[in-house]
């Protein structure tokens, strides 16, 4: 048993990162994932672990020193949030193609224009396609408990691929919550310390990142797509190591009052509190609602998410990013498709919400479970994107 | 280039080139259209072809140069660059 302490997000990574004992963080400051940084630049410098912070002029040079420094065989992290993962994108797709498995925090920003600092997930939905495992989280803790997880499972051999752990800009970043630690010892005990397939060895020269030409790059990609599905396993495995350890269970993803559920409202991060809060007070009432989060996002768990779904009749699909021009929005279009390759007929529904950090309130969702649960009656689906409190 | 080609079960992880100077199998010889063909009489032996070629395709002989055409992609700067023009660019035939 570890010890009960009070952390925002950023710090909650942070404190995780340092358990974790890495070699390289290789970052640059950006709002809302400054502190999360910050406090690891302290740690650095207080000598509180054995690691080399590179300041960096950029994003793009921050997660290409990382990937430098993952080639050597370092375990390495990075953090940033909206323009930053903008900035980054060329280099996400090194970093997975190179099969580094570099940890990265995410404190979900949405992306200009207009300006704006607040959370939304525009910023890691706009790299969905960039081969990294992509984890979201609803609280500080989940936060914790998925950094040492994802270097677990980023390092392991049947996977080596980079691995972001998403956690909503602001409503997670700076709120501070109740976090239950886990003992350093126990931590490295879980983790030991990374044991690289190959390093850069000037005694030994290899090349890294040659080019690729039609004849072989796709076959290169491929190799991706099959550690993706191997990864499915390894998450589980570690997954299972780390609820013996810390006695919190996890998976592909959380479903809440799903049993006999009528209706359910499906979405990512912390919007899933709010949604559970509010189903457990309609259920008081006899309405027969359910949630769906997921934690991991890419790769999509398809099977684990027909299970929780079950016989439930409507889904309303919560996306807090715009798909602009697209049918729904992305993770509503990820669930459609999931159904339909399974074979499972039910009514879906997308609500787009909270963009720029707009707070989705008890009753919003109160609104969209009544609608789901009228949905569900009727088989008749009256809006099929709705957009949530736009005025007109 | 008629060697089988690998899979993706045996290409190595993510295409890193695992023993150096593997560059050297690829012989880049066949994307010339036009052959640099040397008049070895005329060859002052001033090197200034061997200093100008991107691919490292003239070789040093004791009195003049020639051509190695398995990596020459013909780009014609050697031709460019000799001072007693003794390098003509002939028209591959295939
Ligand atoms: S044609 Fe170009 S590649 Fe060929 S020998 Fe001359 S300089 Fe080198
Ligand atoms: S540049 Fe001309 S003269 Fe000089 S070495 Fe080459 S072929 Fe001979």
């Amino acid at each position: 048993m570890g010890k009960v302490t009070g952390l925002t997000g950023n710090e909650a990574i942070a404190y995780a990162v340092k358990q974790c004992n890495v070699d390289v963080v290789a970052a640059y400051p950006i709002t809302p994932q400054t502190i999360m940084v910050e406090v690891i630049s302290e740690y650095v410098y207080n000598g509180e672990i054995d690691a080399e912070y590179v300041c960096v002029e950029s994003e793009h040079s921050a997660l290409s020193a990382c990937i430098g420094a993952s080639l050597t065989g370092a375990r390495v992290f990075t953090a940033t949030a909206s323009q930053g993962l903008a900035l980054m994108h060329e280099i996400l797709y090194v970093a997975s193609g190179l099969r580094c498995p570099i940890v990265m925090g995410v404190a979900n920003r949405a992306l200009s224009a207009p300006l704006n600092i607040h959370g939304d997930h525009s910023d890691m939905m706009g790299s969905r396609d960039c081969g990294w495992i992509q984890i979201y989280a609803e609280s500080p803790q989940e936060a914790y408990d998925w950094i040492i997880q994802a270097f677990k499972i980023a390092e392991d051999h049947r996977v080596l691929l980079p691995v972001s752990v998403n956690i909503d800009g602001f409503i997670l970043s700076h709120s501070m919550e109740r976090v239950e630690i886990l003992e350093d010892g126990d931590v490295s005990k879980f983790l030991p310390p990374r044991k690289p397939f190959i390093t850069i060895d000037p005694t030994k020269p290899i090349t890294v990142g040659a080019l690729c030409l039609p004849d072989y790059y796709f076959e290169v990609k491929f190799q991706q797509i099959q550690a993706l599905k191997e990864s499915f396993n390894v998450i589980r495995e570690v997954n299972a190591e780390y609820e013996t350890l810390a006695e919190r269970k996890y998976g592909f993803l959380e479903t809440y009052a799903m049993d006999d559920a009528e209706a359910a409202i499906i979405c990512l991060g912390s919007t899933a509190g709010t949604a559970k809060a509010v189903a457990m007070d309609l259920r008081s009432k006899g309405k027969k609602v359910g949630v769906i989060k997921p934690w991991v996002y890419r790769p999509f768990p398809e099977e684990e998410l027909i299970k929780a779904v079950g016989d439930v009749k409507a889904i309303a699909v919560l996306d807090r990013a715009c798909s602009f021009g697209a049918p729904f929005n992305a993770l509503c279009s990820d669930i459609i498709a999931t159904l339909y390759r399974h074979g499972k007929d039910l009514r879906v529904f997308n609500c787009l919400y909270g963009l720029g950090g707009r707070d989705i309130t008890p009753n919003d969702l109160k609104i969209i479970f009544e609608e789901a649960l009228e949905v569900a009656k009727t088989g008749k689906v009256k809006e099929y994107v709705k957009y949530v409190g736009v005025r007109e | 280039m008629s060697e089988k080609k690998l899979g993706w079960k045996s290409l190595s992880i993510g295409g890193y080139l695992l023993e150096p100077g593997s560059a050297m199998k690829y012989k880049t010889g066949d994307w010339r259209a036009f052959k640099p063909v040397i008049d070895q009489k005329k060859c002052i032996n001033c090197l200034l072809c061997w200093i100008y070629c991107p691919d490292s395709a003239i070789i040093r002989l004791e009195k003049y140069v020639e051509v190695n055409y398995d990596y020459c992609k013909g780009c014609g700067i050697c031709a460019n660059e000799c001072p007693v023009k003794c390098i003509t660019m002939v028209e591959e035939e295939r």
